[in-house]
């Protein structure tokens, strides 16, 4: 009998901010303009001892104006997705529970393309404006996320089945609304229809929804994580959770709020990533246990290097053309969610 | 670790600081009514109900199916607002108490609910010490030793590493009864806990409640349709049908044969056991109508 403690905690995250260094490294490396190992280590010695000014103009472009922040940005959507993930599972009782799969990330699509439609409207600031789309999101998500529960939910009580269902179809039908939308307003500047269903990280982020999407991801995360041990006990039913002293309102809505705001803050700056949220916590859970004061910062760092992987293989397996992010983890996450299904039912 | 500190983290006296009061349990005029539809009137599942009970006592509420006994369970625990009366623990409203208060001073065994990821017996008894931990912090050595405590105090040592989902019924039974010891409460409620069990582990699960109701001074309540277990080892019987508490007392004060039959709609004999307690038999094919 050894019970979890923090030193345990943060020597598993050191283990997963070690292997998220490396992918990190291949991914600035790797692309469709080659880059040496070597040339990658000098000009990062540049940067950190502050003589950017020595390093090729190329290179410098290549790696630190065009790889490094995508690269960023794919480390907290995935963070992101995956701690959502993780959260919806424990709250909703539901391993297959993920942003996608229930309809929140297409919730969170419609919100933003919605906020993108109205946003010249308000003839605000550049960076004021930019802020409308992860705040659309949000919204979209919390929405989505109300409806699917309120559907899920059968004589008090969440029904897995009806839940999976209804988030199902609330995804299609949703999907439906975003290929409405973007077809009737064909010419506006809305981004591709790939890029709201599939998600993509090409397209850079303005810089302040970058700092919004930065920031947010500690907040909401840092939230989340004080409820850490009352989701364990929720993996046993709210009933049973409120006997061990859960204050089990507070933490739905909490937890609620937070991951929704994981998601429309992910889909704003990359569209809808599907599986990630599903695939992770799956893999952490495995690895490291089912205690989320271990299983939320592993999961965040398992989705952040889940999608600089997936993102690296998207940029480079068909280079020069680019692959849609969502395509390289639908390719690895759909076929795990038929087979937690398949093992569910059996 | 010391032994008087180990001590003192095994056992906490249930009632230490909170005055010397005969009466633990004080269960007001309680009732509680549902409204399936804002225009009709509200169905009572619970009429008026009053009873009390003392540390190391064990109250056995019974009745048929859908007689009001788990709501006066949940009415007991405080996770029900009563429509009317009062649930007092110590003195203490138990609905008004904030959820972790109430954890230390109330535990609950439920009937048994199926675990998403199942975690190995002694995590899941360790989660008792829930309601004395706060966010952000991690179990204490102290925490083990409550935890394991409560696992020896029920006989499952050694199932401490066995997983939840590999082991029997009844192993089970002992393992969520040693997460509510772990949770040190005043109170222990228990709603059906032999449900699925055979009859040696019934009486093994009973047995065990009985010497802790006596060791730790736990005031033990109960929800059960076994007429004899219920009699041989309740202090005092809450007899209900239909939402109606038709008698409360002495198991031999309640088992009066004709008050059963009406309540269970069976001809039954009562008769007195070898312990001295009533011991209830059904005759065959004597359904009433």
């Amino acid at each position: 009998m050894r019970a979890l403690t923090a030193g345990g905690v943060l020597a598993r995250c050191a283990v997963l901010l070690a292997i998220l260094f490396v992918v990190v490294v291949l991914a600035l490396k790797m692309g469709a303009v080659p880059v040496s190992l070597y040339g990658l280590g000098r000009d990062l010695l540049y940067v950190v001892i502050g003589k950017r000014s020595a390093i090729n103009s190329e290179y410098s472009l290549i790696v630190f104006n065009l790889r490094l922040p995508r690269i960023i940005l794919a480390i907290f959507v995935g963070a992101s997705l995956s701690v959502a993930g993780t959260s919806f599972q424990a709250l909703l009782r539901n391993p297959l529970a993920d942003p996608y799969v229930l309809g929140v990330s297409s919730g969170a699509a419609v919100g933003a393309i919605v906020a993108l439609i109205v946003e010249p409207y308000f003839s605000l600031p550049p960076a004021i404006a930019a802020l409308f789309t992860p705040l659309g999101a949000f919204l979209g998500a919390v929405a989505t996320i109300a409806a699917v529960y309120f559907l899920g939910r059968r004589e008090g009580q969440i029904d897995s089945s009806t839940l999976l269902l209804g988030g199902i179809i609330t995804a299609s039908f949703l999907s439906a609304i975003i290929l409405f939308l973007m077809t009737t307003l064909a010419g506006r500047d809305l981004r591709g229809m790939a890029f709201w269903l599939m998600g993509d990280l090409s397209t850079p982020a303005q810089a302040s929804v970058r700092w919004t999407l930065q920031a947010g991801f500690f907040v909401a995360a840092f939230f989340i994580y004080t409820t850490a041990s009352d989701l364990n006990l929720l993996l046993a039913g709210e009933k049973e959770a409120m006997h061990l002293g859960v204050d089990v309102g507070r933490v739905r809505l909490v937890v609620y709020i937070a991951a929704s705001a994981l998601t429309g803050l992910a889909v704003a700056v990359s569209g809808a990533i599907g599986y990630v949220g599903l695939l992770v916590p799956h893999v952490m859970r495995m690895i490291f246990g089912a205690d989320h004061r271990v299983l939320l910062p592993t999961a965040a760092l398992g989705g952040a290097i889940a999608v600089v992987i997936a993102d690296t293989l998207a940029r480079t397996v068909a280079a020069p053309a680019e692959l849609s992010v969502g395509a390289v983890t639908a390719v690895a996450g759909a076929p795990l969610f038929l087979y937690l299904l398949r093992r569910r039912l059996a | 670790m010391t032994a008087a500190k180990s001590a003192t983290a095994t056992y906490k006296s249930p009632d230490a600081g909170r005055g010397p009061a005969d009466v633990r349990l004080s269960v007001e005029q309680v009732s509680f009514a549902h409204t399936p539809n804002p225009s009709q009137a509200p169905v009572f599942t619970l009429e008026a109900t009053s009873f009390q009970a003392k540390p190391a006592e064990i109250v056995a509420i019974l009745g048929p199916n859908a007689s009001g006994k788990s709501t006066l369970l949940r009415l007991i625990s405080g996770a029900l607002q009563p429509l009317s009366g009062r649930v007092l623990l110590n003195g203490f409203v138990t609905h008004t108490l904030d959820p972790r208060t109430r954890a230390q001073r109330i535990a609950m065994v439920q009937q048994e609910s199926p675990l998403l990821f199942p975690s190995r017996a002694w995590e899941f008894v360790l989660q008792g010490r829930h309601p004395y931990g706060k966010s952000l912090q991690f179990e204490t050595d102290d925490d083990m030793l409550i935890a394991k405590n409560a696992l020896a105090q029920v006989g499952a040592e050694d199932l401490s590493h066995r997983r939840m989902d590999q082991i029997s019924g009844g192993e089970k039974q002992r393992v969520i009864l040693a997460r509510a010891l772990a949770q040190q409460p005043l109170l222990l409620l228990l709603d059906e806990p032999t449900l699925h069990l055979d009859i040696g582990a019934q009486v093994d699960l009973l047995d065990t409640l009985r010497r802790l109701a006596g060791e730790n001074r736990y005031t033990v309540i109960v929800v059960t349709h076994e007429l004899n277990l219920a009699a041989e080892y309740a202090d005092q019987v809450v007899l209900l049908q239909r939402g109606k508490c038709l008698r409360v007392g002495s198991p031999a004060s309640v088992y009066q044969r004709d008050l059963l039959e009406q309540v269970f709609q069976a001809t039954l004999t009562v008769e007195s056991g070898a312990s001295g307690r009533p011991r209830v038999s059904v005759l065959p094919g004597s359904q009433q109508t």
